[in-house]
């Protein structure tokens, strides 16, 4: 059986649940962002397979991943950033911390 | 040819996601988010984006890494590991099913895949596409990046 659309898919439903798993398990801020990293590069896989697979000639999702590479950039950057500054405030990166917001 | 190696590619992949989820070292498990970038990069070489490949070489594995590797450096939680929170098994039965979902509606799907060859190479067609009928969202893109550098700045800046 040849290697096809499906197969990309398959491949990129598990890693974003890796992903999901890290999110939402996670007590290091820093590794949920990695963790965010790998749902973003999961959903570029899937967007350039469908690019390659339904519809070759046109390059859309390509385009498509370049803008959620654009936007997964900027969200390391200000999510490093707010990391930092909580880390300043609060001596910790451990998520179970920062209750700062809480009612 | 491209079959062996994404077979090779996909295993590397998943085992690099899943070391940076276990690892119990965070400097680790961000190396082999390096790793998995990499691979990644080599995922689109088989899907024929050459230019995405390069794109993700060069934002994933020279900066967002580097972010990374800076920010684990500037906390200096190393020492703490890598510790899962109290919601580790609903996280896990989440996922699952998730997964299972996904899995289960990919495989049942008929997909309408076309047989024509792929486009390549691809630069020339995204540029024309970027800044053809997507010209708005680039320039959107723009103030999305000034707003985030501004962002970044403001929030590191000492009182």
């Amino acid at each position: 059986m040849s290697v096809g659309l499906e197969h990309y898919l398959v491949l990129s439903a598990v890693l974003f649940s890796i992903g999901l798993y890290g999110v939402l398990a996670k007590r290091n801020a820093v590794v949920i962002l990695m963790c965010i990293e790998i749902m973003l590069n999961a959903v570029n896989i899937a967007l350039v397979a469908f690019s390659r697979y339904v519809v070759p000639m046109f390059l859309t999702g390509q385009i498509f991943a370049i803008f959620v590479i654009v936007v997964a950039a900027a969200e390391a950057a200000v999510g490093i950033a707010i990391i930092i500054a909580i880390y300043r405030s609060r001596q910790s990166v451990d998520v179970d911390k920062f209750d700062l917001m809480k009612w | 040819m491209f079959d062996i190696l994404f077979w090779i590619l996909a295993a590397v992949t998943v085992g690099a996601a899943l070391a940076v989820v276990i690892l119990r070292d965070v400097f680790r498990a961000a190396l082999s988010l390096v790793l998995l970038f990499l691979t990644v990069a080599a995922i689109y070489i088989t899907l024929y984006a050459d230019f995405l490949a390069v794109v993700q070489i060069l934002i994933y594995v020279g900066a967002i890494s580097i972010l990374i590797i800076v920010a684990i450096m500037l906390t200096r939680e190393v020492w703490r590991g890598n510790p899962s929170g109290k919601l580790r098994i609903p996280a896990l039965v989440v996922s699952v099913l998730l997964l299972g979902t996904m899995v289960f509606t990919v495989i049942s799907t008929e997909w309408e895949t076309s047989g024509e060859p792929p486009l390549q190479p691809t630069t020339a067609a995204i540029g024309s596409g970027l800044f053809g009928g997507f010209i708005l969202p680039v320039e959107i893109t723009a103030v999305l990046l000034l707003a985030a550098v501004l962002g970044a700045i403001v929030l590191i800046r000492e009182k």
